[in-house]
């Protein structure tokens, strides 16, 4: 419904959404290239540490531990960003959370503010709601600001603009960015050049930066920001006033901690063994940084995720998009065929999870995008189970789908058949009577099986089939 | 050893080549096999798809029949890891009627064959050009790893190609072929690319459903590449070669 955000309004069921992506010849070359140079480079930079499986290890335990204690260890960081100057917001939904940003950059005065790239306001539509309050976000991650100015999408996690290529970026700059150059090529580094100086202007005049968070440190209060390009250090230490939006599963209880998460998240999001620039800071600093601070924590469903056994363990997710670039399935459709900010197998467990209605026919269709291979939880920092939690979220899409629809009923009568070998047999006997009539191969089936005819042969039943043959010789 | 074989409901009506194949195989090894003909279906469709009901009654027929042998064979990585890794949860240590039943260690043929027997070389014979596919349930759930490669090393004749992004999900992933057809189309578009990039006049894999999904479009485009399941391949021998289906 896109009521709270997380999922756009509009977007069609995964399958259809899907199929309009597969047909976008640039789409694939340009996700093909970009998925599998990662995954190479990202089981390189993984190899390369013997005690992998122990940090993963460690990744989840101390994630489980803050998932299981959340309300404590908020709490705690509520407590320790007060004490060091920094104010603390509750924002139970998407309305409550862009209503605060929109407030505080309001009272500080300003007309535009600028943003480092964070998921959780993208999750929320923040820039939409500063817009419509009259105080537009500059967006100054280059990926970030690729999609802002082509009013596009985002596709991927870390790089929201993966499904463009350099020379649809160039003529999106050329088109959009008013002080670009005239004769601007398309080199990586002419491109990147070019957004620099668009961007130093905004650094430089900003009275209010937007972040998220990759991490929050219970024990401290601090808040930790990993990014690569270098404009996060900018937004976070030029500004006077700093505000930070932060789901409220981004807690890890002490510092110590971070040296697992800084140790996993760059080599699964970008491959490198650390990311160029990590910026920390706690609370406010006289003399040093921003003069205010604002840490509006989101739940945005997400206490009611966590309130689901199987379904919790999405919230350990750190947002490195590993799952997406080993997924055969983004690989092929993109992120925009999910519909969400969160795309490819995690965002099929946590979108309709944080939206937490499958009665969403889109947000329902999510969970069974997936061949069920099983890619995303190998490569997860966190373990998170994937495949199981996909399968989970199926059973809740079925029931909100009742026990009347066609498939329910298929899967009935099959449950039906297959709950005695008599049954079974019958079926059998009756499916080879069938194929005898056709011969071994069919080409053509009527719906649904027709899917599976369009693109592929399908066998015929046997005429003899095995328990037959069993019986036979050795029965 | 007495030896129960599940047969998986699929093979059993669809490929039954491929269930005679291990019976003939495992019976040369010297076991002692047996078909309880009361199975069915492990529940594996219902479960992934959703409907978990379902999928926990079928568990619980499966778990009692298969009580009281040394060991269940199975020629699918998906059941075998269905069995292993899910039913457990399912079915519980504590359900009525089957609370304490004895229950048989399930392998999927390749660990059957490698860990339980202790063989590689079972005696075979295929002179065939052959490509391998690690099915993402052999590989993953259950790990196999090379065993699979082992046994095919080891059949005499047989010339083994490595398959190119061999890894990667065939796009088959049960009622996800129907579901999505379109995607898991366009992931089998790649995946026979790979395979007829090989040259191989055989691809082989060890679950009936990834080689319906291969096959079935292989066949489709008249490729000339076979599919047959690894039983297959190691009940063959010289006395007794692989036929094509007729």
């Amino acid at each position: 419904m896109g009521t709270g955000g997380v999922t756009w309004l509009g977007t069609p069921a995964f399958p259809e959404a899907a199929r309009a992506a597969l047909s976008d010849t640039q789409l694939r070359a340009n996700l093909h290239k970009a998925t599998s140079t990662i995954r190479g480079k990202r089981a390189g930079a993984v190899a390369e540490l013997p005690d992998w499986e122990r940090l993963r290890r460690a990744g989840e335990a101390i994630k489980d531990d803050v998932l299981a204690q959340l309300d404590g260890y908020l709490e705690q960081l509520e407590a320790a960003v007060t004490a060091r100057g920094g104010v603390v917001h509750w924002a139970r939904d998407a309305d409550e959370a862009n209503a605060i940003v929109l407030r505080l950059a309001r009272e500080a005065g300003t007309d535009e503010v600028v943003k480092v790239k964070s998921l959780a306001t993208d999750e929320i539509e923040l820039n939409e709601a500063l817009a419509a309050g009259g105080v537009p976000a500059v967006e100054t991650d280059l990926a970030e600001l690729i999609v802002q100015l082509g009013r596009d999408r985002p596709s991927h996690l870390l790089v929201p603009a993966i499904h463009r290529n350099r020379a649809e970026i160039r003529d999106l700059f050329r088109r959009e960015m008013p002080d670009a150059p005239a004769d601007l090529s398309d080199e990586p580094r002419a491109l990147a050049e070019a957004a620099r100086a668009h961007l130093r202007r905004k650094f430089l005049s900003a009275r209010v930066a937007v972040s998220g968070a990759n991490f929050a440190v219970a024990d401290t209060g601090s808040i930790v920001v990993v990014e690569s390009e270098g404009n996060g250090r900018m937004c976070l230490t030029l500004p006077q006033t700093l505000i930070t939006v932060m789901g409220v599963e981004k807690l890890v209880p002490s510092w110590r901690d971070l040296e697992v998460f800084l140790q996993l998240l760059p080599r699964s999001s970008t491959a490198e063994r650390m990311n160029p620039y990590t910026s920390i800071w706690t609370g406010v600093t006289p003399g040093d940084g921003p003069r205010e601070f604002h840490l509006v924590l989101l739940d945005n469903g997400r206490t009611d995720t966590l309130a689901d056994a199987v379904g919790r363990q999405a919230l350990r997710c750190i947002r490195c998009s590993a799952c997406l670039n080993v997924c055969p399935v983004y690989e092929r459709t993109g992120g925009q065929a999910y519909g969400s900010v969160y795309p490819g197998p995690i965002g099929a467990i946590l979108s309709p999870q944080l939206l937490g209605d499958f009665h969403d026919e889109q947000a329902a269709s999510l969970p069974y995008a997936s061949s069920l291979c099983g890619a995303c939880f190998e490569v997860c920092p966190v373990r998170i189970d994937i495949p199981e939690v996909l399968v989970h979220l199926r059973g809740k899409a079925v029931e909100a789908k009742g026990s009347r629809s066609p498939e329910a009923l298929a899967m009935s009568a099959l449950g039906w058949v297959m709950a005695g070998p008599r049954r079974f047999e019958a079926a059998q006997r009756l499916g080879g009577l069938a194929g005898a009539v056709g011969g071994g191969t069919i080409h053509r089936l009527p719906w649904p099986g027709s899917k599976w005819t369009a693109a592929r042969d399908a066998p015929a039943p046997a005429r003899e089939p095995f328990r037959a043959w069993w019986r036979r010789t050795r029965g | 050893m007495r030896v129960a074989l599940f047969v998986t409901c699929l093979a059993d009506t669809f490929f039954p080549g491929t269930g005679r194949a291990v019976v003939e195989l495992l019976e040369r090894l010297g076991c002692d096999v047996d078909f309880p003909m009361a199975q069915t279906c492990c529940g594996q469709l219902h479960g992934n798809t959703g409907y978990r009901q379902h999928a926990v009654s079928l568990a619980r027929r499966h778990k009692g029949i298969f009580a009281g042998y040394d060991a269940v064979v199975v020629p699918s990585g998906s059941c075998a890891a269905q069995v292993r890794e899910m039913h457990p949860g399912m079915v519980g240590d504590t359900h009525g009627a089957m609370a304490g039943a004895m229950v048989a260690p399930t392998y999927e043929l390749s660990e059957f064959l490698v860990d339980a027997l202790g063989l590689t070389d079972v005696g075979a014979y295929f002179p065939h050009r052959v490509t391998y596919h690690p099915t993402c349930h052999s590989l993953r759930l259950l790990q196999v790893g090379d065993k699979p490669l082992r046994l095919l090393r080891a059949v005499r004749g047989l010339e083994l190609v490595d398959l190119p992004g061999a890894e990667e999900c065939c796009g088959f992933g049960g009622t996800f072929a129907i579901k999505n057809a379109e995607v898991s189309t366009a992931m089998l578009a790649d995946k026979m690319r790979c395979v007829q990039d090989t040259g191989a006049e055989v691809v082989t894999a060890g679950d009936s459903s990834c080689l319906m999904h291969i096959g079935g479009g292989l066949s489709r485009l008249r490729a000339g590449v076979a599919p047959v399941h690894l039983a297959e391949i190691l009940a063959s021998t010289e006395e007794a070669p692989w036929a094509p289906a007729a």
